[in-house]
């Protein structure tokens, strides 16, 4: 079963980023084929909430991508919203003290001056946009760009609709470098895929992908546990967190770190998200990090308590030690495109991701620079915190 | 002097009540953990005192058997080396390190709202089996009951689930179903079985072996013959009709192949069916624990212990098996579980009646199990229209498109793709037929929840250091 196959492009890892990087990368005109060891959604993207956010980014090339994205995202849904579970339905991040309300105002309006909608709403006024919140909040900001959509759903149909020949269950082995070290394809358990461009969206497991290329790319694993609670009517509006969730976002620390985000889904279930913790691979149950997730909800939506979870578990965000993703192409192998790293925001931040990627394929001049996510700068800067 | 040490057994069915025995005799202090209101279990099942059954045994066999675990288990509670905990639910069992002690976490109250925690140094999982119902046109009428359930209504609950009733599926609990409920009065109008029971004989050395379940059957034919009630081998419930209730089912002959026989399609009328395809272990716990499972089932050694140090297992949550194995697989597991506790390494020798009861049960089970499989092409059979998630409302058509076009190649990724398996049951009722209709294998759930927790609760956990 060694049949050689031709292409313009190998993406390697069916996940949200895969997928948008096949999309986008067919709508250039290119021959793509999708290739992942395992079903489509099988890695993070299937463990994730599908947040598409920008109201915890602050200014820099990471909130430019989720703008970028974000507006993507809104035009994907014009033709996909209903079967991927699309809702444009706001963020709220609430302050439960003054001090806190004073430090998120101050990063709001940071975010305005980049280009996002953020909104003050008085602590009086949290009510009218979410009536169960727990009262006696200081205060918070609306971000009418926040959104969601449901993320397995989402890398499904747009890698089914995308046009590229999809290889789901065929796990990549080598990638194929000439003598000079310009990559010409990739080795697979069922042969070889020859092809001038391979791009990495293997998300997790992306430094090992890397490392069959020859470089080095030092993506680690940050778990997250997500409730997941019986199905509701319609309680929570918008996706709510804790003003100190940013915090936690852009934290460096291996230990638990635990503001929840809380939202309603298409669905009716109540997700309940976001633990942070640097343990590896390691699925096993973590009461701690429940605990926490359901304490902070329900200081958030007093009405949770006698809610039920029906299920948790956990997913693994792959993150750089910069906490900003591998974009482009890779000068230490040629023909070699990485698309991961994007820590717990990948879902959100796949379109522009995959539009930059296509257009670093066809030559075209990126819309954003991808300075910052040049893949090689843990090379050059030491920037390596492992 | 010192503490005895504490072993907590999940489950008072047979093979928890035997193991809570034999650890108990041996000088553990022992708590055992069930979510019924009584000691028994699905085989067990006691009618509530409520009730004021008068003859409770004539619902049963082995009563004296049961008449035994009842009166031992009451002495050691009244000595106190038994705790007996009734009506508590366990959600989920954690172990800080190898060494540490097992904590059970449980809910219990009207509506499973409060939080329980019982901590113990080694725990034995007795936690049974479930149901296997695979989907066919009309299964979700009102009406249709699993096998088990209208078993269970009429020991538990001393009620006929209706007046006329088709027993059908597959696997050996179809003929006490169908015995039981003629003998409580309700008409059986036919017991619809798949397999060929006379493919059993084909076993010969397996069965030569058992002429105490050879005699079961026999009995359990007689009586089905003395209520007239019709048995139909290699048949299948093909659909079952109605309007807003059950009226009929068609039921069908099975050729060689698992292929309906043309043209002998009828229709029986009835206001119940009764519909089991076997059983599945319960491993949620144990897979929590991380216990290795070998196929469904929960991998033990010759000593009933999995491979997590300090947690045994035994009964169907090891394997099918029936009460007879949950017995001896229990006694061993509670008699090495004390010489365990006590540091010392138990003699295999003083358990050999149980091993050896041990081996020609599995070797029996292992019989039941290829003789009643589900038969070929079952999945082939239900249409995309057909409702095979309950809780979500996921239809047969729907699991097809997302293994065949949208590329979901295991369990895990139908569910996420369709959201079958993501309501209340989390998949323990369909995750069989998904699996089949889908084309892959049924692996295990990775179910950290074993059941629904309240928030409050998950909140109120004590928080670690």
């Amino acid at each position: 079963m060694t049949k050689r196959l031709t292409c313009d492009v190998v993406v390697v890892g069916a996940g949200m980023v895969g997928a948008a990087c096949a999309w986008y990368a067919v709508r250039a005109g290119l021959d793509v084929r999708l290739v992942d060891r395992g079903p489509v959604s099988g890695g993070t993207t299937g463990a994730g909430e599908g947040n598409l956010l920008v109201s915890d980014k602050e200014p820099g090339p990471e909130l430019e991508l989720a703008l970028l994205s974000a507006r993507l995202w809104a035009e994907l849904a014009r033709e996909h919203g209903a079967a991927i579970e699309y809702e444009p339905k706001g963020g709220l991040v609430v302050a439960s003290t003054a001090p806190a309300l004073d430090a998120l105002r101050d990063f709001a309006a940071g975010q305005r001056d980049a280009g996002v909608t953020a909104v003050p709403v008085d602590g009086g006024r949290l009510a009218e946009l979410e009536p169960r919140l727990a009262p006696g909040m200081a205060g918070g900001v609306h971000y009418p760009q926040d959104a969601q959509v449901m993320p397995a759903l989402a890398a499904a149909h747009l890698a089914r609709a995308s046009g590229a020949a999809l290889h789901p269950g065929q796990a990549v082995t080598g990638v194929l470098r000439t003598a000079d070290g310009t990559v010409y394809g990739v080795r697979t358990d069922r042969g070889e895929i020859h092809a001038p461009a391979v791009v990495n969206a293997a998300g997790t497991w992306g430094g090992d992908l890397a490392a069959l290329a020859g470089v080095r790319l030092p993506v680690l694993p940050r778990r997250g546990f997500v409730l997941v609670t019986e199905p509701l009517p319609r309680m929570v509006r918008h996706k709510v967190y804790a003003a100190d969730y940013v915090a936690d976002v852009a934290s460096d620390s291996a230990a638990l770190r635990s503001s929840p985000v809380v939202e309603g889904t298409a669905a009716g279930p109540v997700l309940i998200g976001a633990t942070r913790e640097r343990v590896g691979f390691d699925r096993s149950l973590s009461l701690d990090a429940v605990r926490a997730l359901a304490a902070g909800a329900v200081g958030l939506f007093p009405f949770l308590e006698r809610v039920r979870a029906l299920r948790t578990y956990a997913g693994f965000r792959p993150y750089l030690p910069d906490h900003l993703p591998a974009i482009g192409p890779d000068p230490r192998a040629p023909g070699l495109f990485h698309a991961c790293g994007h820590e717990g925001a990948g879902i959100g931040l796949a379109p522009g991701t995959g539009r930059l990627i296509a257009q670093a394929l066809t030559g075209k001049a990126p819309e954003l620079d991808l300075t910052p996510f040049r893949p090689e700068r843990f090379d050059t800067d030491g920037g390596d915190a492992r | 002097m010192t503490e005895p040490p504490r072993l907590t057994v999940v489950g008072a069915g047979p093979a928890g009540l035997a193991g809570a025995l034999a650890a108990a005799a041996r000088g553990v202090r022992v708590t055992l953990v069930d979510a019924a209101e009584q000691a028994g279990g699905q085989f067990y099942r006691q009618p509530a005192p409520a009730l004021g059954a008068r003859r409770p045994q004539a619902l049963h066999h082995q009563w004296r058997t049961w008449e035994r675990l009842r009166d031992a288990l009451a002495r050691h509670r009244a000595a106190g080396r038994i705790t007996h905990l009734t009506d508590h639910h366990v959600w989920c069992l954690e172990r800080e390190s190898d060494a540490g002690p097992v904590t059970v976490h449980a809910l219990r109250g009207p509506a499973q709202e409060v939080g329980v925690t019982v901590r113990a140094d080694a725990v034995l999982l007795a936690t049974g089996g479930y149901e296997r119902v695979l989907p066919f046109p009309g299964w979700t009428l009102p009406g249709v009951v699993t096998a088990g359930g209208a078993q269970a209504m009429l020991k538990g609950g001393l009620v006929l689930p209706g007046r006329t009733v088709v027993v059908a599926g597959t696997g050996p609990l179809l003929l006490p179903v169908a015995t039981g409920l003629a003998a409580a009065g309700a008409r059986v109008a036919a017991l619809v079985e798949s397999a060929d029971p006379a493919a059993l004989l084909r076993r010969a050395p397996a069965l030569a072996a058992q002429p105490g379940k050879l005699a079961e059957g026999a009995g359990y034919a007689a009586r089905l013959l003395r209520h007239g009630v019709r048995t139909l081998a290699r048949h299948t419930v093909v659909a079952a009709h109605g309007t807003g209730r059950l009226e009929a089912v068609t039921v069908a002959a099975l050729d060689r192949d698992g292929r309906l026989r043309p043209g002998s399609a009828r229709r029986i009328p009835c206001d119940t069916l009764a519909v089991g395809h076997g059983m599945l272990p319960h491993t949620d716990l144990a897979e929590t624990l991380g216990c290795t499972l070998s196929g469904t089932a929960v991998r033990v050694d010759a000593e009933q212990r999995t491979d997590v140090p300090g947690v045994w297992a035994a009964g169907e949550a090891t394997g099918v098996g029936g009460a007879a194995l949950a017995l001896a697989e229990g006694h061993i597991a509670g008699r090495s579980a004390a010489a365990r506790l006590h540091g010392t390494t138990p003699d295999p020798g003083r358990w050999a009646a149980a091993d050896r009861a041990r081996t020609r049960l599995r070797e029996f089970a292992t019989a039941l199990d290829d003789v009643y499989a589900p038969p070929a092409g079952w999945a082939d059979r239900v249409p995309d229209g057909t409702v095979v998630c309950r809780c979500e409302e996921v239809t047969a058509g729907q699991v097809r498109d997302a293994a065949g076009t949208l590329g979901a190649g295991d369990l895990r990724t139908v569910k996420l793709l369709t959201r079958a398996g993501m309501g209340w049951c989390q998949g323990r009722m369909c995750g069989p037929a998904v699996a089949g209709l889908a084309g892959c294998p049924l692996t295990a759930g990775r179910r950290p929840f074993a059941r629904p927790v309240p928030l409050g609760v998950l909140a109120a956990l004590p928080e670690k250091e």
